[in-house]
């Protein structure tokens, strides 16, 4: 029963849909106010509720493992712990594309609900445009992937969970990605409903701008928690692998971290309309796209999931129509909007626009290699790109803009002269010389590495200047949003640069009692010992562990088998300091009675996962910020409208 | 300008077709060991059940070609290739199973309930030889020559499609 509510819920929400679609094209016929466009707005909200509603059955159906439905059966298992069996419910396509559908819909509730500034017909556009693309994704759950499927004959046991999924990182890494993701699908609409009605105005973009921020927080988020997790639980020592998957979740980022910033010259100079609402309609594109290549199966990946050329052929016909249907409207319509004010090259909106050609230009380097196979596959030679073209290729474009990144903030809007910051651009230079220097004296490292810690200091340094001269107390929260994201990318880049540059690895094969050394800890293998989990049983070998004359420390790194499916994990342990962390992974034994043992030595490692951190934490104070003005700006208006009719009364 | 407007959907459009033509073409998306093709690593299995003696790797130099079938009692899909591997055996294939990670009391109630088609059947405790010949899971059957050399990997169940395919694999091996 709780499964059919679950679907009617589905089915009564796709319908809404088709009423929010159909009443908002009514409301831009002719401009005539209809009576069907009175009805968005409601419509959309009470869509909101009952896909929220149609989750939580999904939910419910799996915290009680009910194995008459196919997708518990399927992806669940009586023996999980709770939290699994939930997010079970999204580790599955079926799952996800409803929880990708659930977001949306609560997303475009929530601006039927609250959003005031936008002209109304451009708030029809918008809300009609959000209802059309829902329809795509309730077509889709509804006609092939249904998640309520019941099967003829209840399973007596589930199949379980892929292990590597039974992790509390990535029982939340998928939805905060999802919220990110199916956060611009707001902004799309918005470009969309501008597009429609020609309306892109300082207004447009404000009203666009937290949706921009929200998505941007939680793919800011998502890509830390997934990267975490990767490199803790795959045992990747890296902190990216240029994977198709992984560079799917990075091209809606860079495509969002562009959009921010030219949403903020269009709110507040009225510049770069035309970009702008492109890169509106490109960061949703680019969250789709990375929805087919993981789920089409067109690309090989290590951790594609889903995998089915006849979604993969449904996603695609989404993809021809919601970004095909965009670009077009986007070709015929944008030579009708006008490019907005004018700006100096040395201005605040000439640092942003270098910010926004550099980062496009490492969206379009990422897109490339990724999409590279699948181009090559067409004429039958198969390669994969990996490292040796994303980290150069991309450092191309992204030194120039972390360059740009570090002085711009320190330039005024419209016009200014680079005489007037010739101190701080001293200060940075100099900073940044200086590091390459030491670093070059210091050790030997490879180019990437050293410019990478040369400019992780001096950006450090200067995104702290605009705070100089000014009372802390009144520079806005927004600003301090900016800084600490700023912050934010040295601090990663410092640890992604460290990790390049002084990390050590250690691969020995130990007999029980055995000692070795990696960096500054020596390591002894004291025992291997079987351990029992519920759903696992695993090899774990104790090791202790001594940094330099500290004190000893015992760790425990398994091999873990699970058997619902089999599959066979490595729960690798890490031991953190605050000058990095030692990386301990347990391997199989060899024939004369040793085991391997794989250590890393990361100094500063821990620093890429603190310093995205910061980067979404300066989102969200970015968005307190927006919001807490917002807030005070309609209160001021509506203080002055009552004091005005006050007088006209009187 | 106007042209520049349409750029970005005839790149769309370029991939969109790129796309559909990718996903037309049939694909092999199952991992395949990097040893097919070669001779088999040297193992010795103790029996994993008291009515079948264990494997040598040296076994499989003598002779006809044989399937190493790779399985668990634990093993959910494994019941569903039994009858499948029952039907080769009565089409006279010698088949060699690998129990991973398994007792040998559970080995003989999954031999009882779903029958015994093998020959040999070796216990591998620790996945050492199912990772030493490159397998990622259960089960999973590999056709071996007569002279060692592994010719061919079946990834997951046998399903009643794959049987004859199998039988030209052996073919192929034998010769």
């Amino acid at each position: 029963m709780i499964a059919e509510i679950g679907l009617a819920a589905l089915w009564l929400a796709a319908a809404l849909a088709v009423l929010q679609l159909v009443g908002g094209a009514l409301a831009l016929r002719g401009g005539t106010e209809s009576e069907l466009a009175a009805l968005t707005r409601p419509a959309a909200v009470l869509q909101g509720g009952l896909v929220a509603l149609s989750f939580a059955m999904l939910l419910w159906v799996f915290a009680i493992t009910d194995l008459s439905v196919k997708l518990v059966a399927m992806n669940s298992h009586s023996a999980k712990p709770l939290i699994f069996k939930l997010s079970g419910a999204w580790g599955n396509h079926e799952g996800s594309m409803l929880l990708w559908v659930t977001v949306m819909a609560l997303a475009g509730a929530l601006i039927a609900g609250i959003e005031r500034r936008l002209p109304e017909r451009t708030m029809q556009a918008t809300l009609a445009a959000q209802g059309f693309v829902a329809l795509g994704f309730y077509a889709f759950l509804l006609l092939s992937s249904n998640p309520f499927e019941r099967l003829p004959q209840p399973a007596a046991e589930g199949l379980g969970l892929n292990p590597l999924l039974q992790d509390i990182g990535l029982a939340f890494h998928p939805p905060t990605l999802y919220i990110g993701y199916v956060g611009l699908s707001v902004a799309f609409s918005f470009a969309v409903g501008a597009l429609i009605t020609r309306e892109v105005t300082p207004a447009f973009a404000r009203a666009m701008r937290p949706w921009i921020l929200g998505a941007w927080v939680f793919l800011t988020l998502g890509l830390v928690a997934g990267s975490y997790w990767a490199y803790y639980e795959l045992g990747w020592g890296g902190y990216w692998f240029w994977d198709p998957v992984e560079n799917a979740a990075l091209m809606p980022w860079l495509a969002a971290t562009a959009l921010l910033h030219s949403a903020g010259v269009l709110a507040s100079r009225d510049a770069l309309r035309v970009w702008t609402i492109m890169l509106g309609v490109v960061a949703f594109s680019m969250s789709m796209l990375g929805t087919f290549l993981v789920r089409s199966g067109v690309l090989t990946s290590v951790h594609a999931f889903a995998v089915d050329p006849e979604r993969g052929s449904f996603i695609l016909l989404l993809l021809a129509l919601y970004i095909g249907g965009a670009l077009l409207l986007f070709a015929l319509r944008a030579g009708a909007i006008s490019e907005g004010e004018r700006f100096s090259v040395a201005s605040r909106e000439g640092a942003l626009v270098v910010n926004n050609v550099m980062l496009s230009a490492i969206l379009a380097v990422v897109l490339l290699g990724t999409l590279y196979p699948l181009l090559t596959e067409a004429f039958d030679v198969r390669v994969s790109v990996g490292p040796p073209y994303f980290n150069p290729v991309g450092a191309i474009f992204a030194f120039p803009m972390l360059a740009v990144m570090a002085v711009g903030p320190l330039l005024r809007w419209r016009r200014d002269s680079w005489g007037r910051i010739s101190k701080e651009l001293a200060l940075v230079a100099a900073l940044l010389l200086a590091g390459i220097v030491l670093f070059a004296v210091l050790g030997e490292m490879a180019l990437l590495p050293l410019l990478g810690l040369a400019f992780a200091i001096a950006l450090a340094v200067a995104s702290l200047l605009p705070l100089k001269g000014r009372r802390l107390k009144r520079v806005p929260i927004a600003t301090w949003g900016m800084i600490t994201a700023h912050l934010g990318i040295a601090v990663m880049l410092f640890g992604m640069a460290s990790e390049g540059a002084f990390s050590q690895e250690r691969l020995a094969a130990l007999e029980e009692g055995g000692t070795t050394s990696v960096g500054p800890w020596a390591v002894r293998l004291e025992a291997v010992e079987p351990v029992a989990g519920p759903n696992w049983t695993a090899l774990a070998g104790r090791l202790t562990v001594r940094h330099r004359d500290g004190e000893p420390q015992t760790i425990a790194p398994q091999s873990r088998n699970f058997w619902a499916p089999p599959q066979q994990t490595t729960e690798s342990v890490l031991v953190t300091r605050w000058n990095g962390q030692l990386y301990a992974v347990m391997g199989g034994s060899s024939t004369d009675g040793r085991w391997q043992v794989r250590l890393w030595w990361k100094p500063f490692v821990t620093l890429i996962w603190y310093g995205g951190l910061l980067i979404a934490l300066g989102g969200v104070l970015a968005l307190v910020g927006r919001i807490r003005s917002d807030l005070k700006h309609r209160y001021i208006s509506r203080r002055i409208t009552e004091r005005r009719e006050e007088r006209e009364n009187a | 300008m106007s042209w520049r407007l349409w750029l970005p959907f005839l790149l769309f459009f370029g991939f969109a077709g790129l796309a559909a033509y990718q996903l037309s073409q049939p694909k092999d998306d199952t991992v395949k060991s990097t040893m097919v093709g070669k001779e088999l690593p040297y193992f010795t299995l103790p029996p994993a059940s008291l009515e079948r003696p264990g494997v040598d790797s040296r076994y499989f130099y003598e002779g006809e070609p044989k399937l190493l079938n790779i399985w668990a009692s634990w093993c959910l899909p494994c019941i569903a290739e039994a009858s499948q591997l029952e039907q080769l055996k009565e089409e006279g294939v010698e088949i060699v199973g690998v129990a991973i990670r398994d007792e040998p009391t559970d080995v003989m109630r999954f031999l009882t309930e779903h029958g015994n088609p093998y020959s040999r059947i070796g216990r591998d405790d620790l996945s050492e030889v199912q990772l030493a010949i490159g397998s990622s899971g259960v089960p999973e059957t590999f056709v071996i020559d007569g002279k060692g050399v592994i010719t061919y990997q079946h990834v997951g169940d046998i399903r009643p499609e794959h049987v004859p395919m199998l039988l030209e694999e052996l073919r192929k091996a034998g010769r």
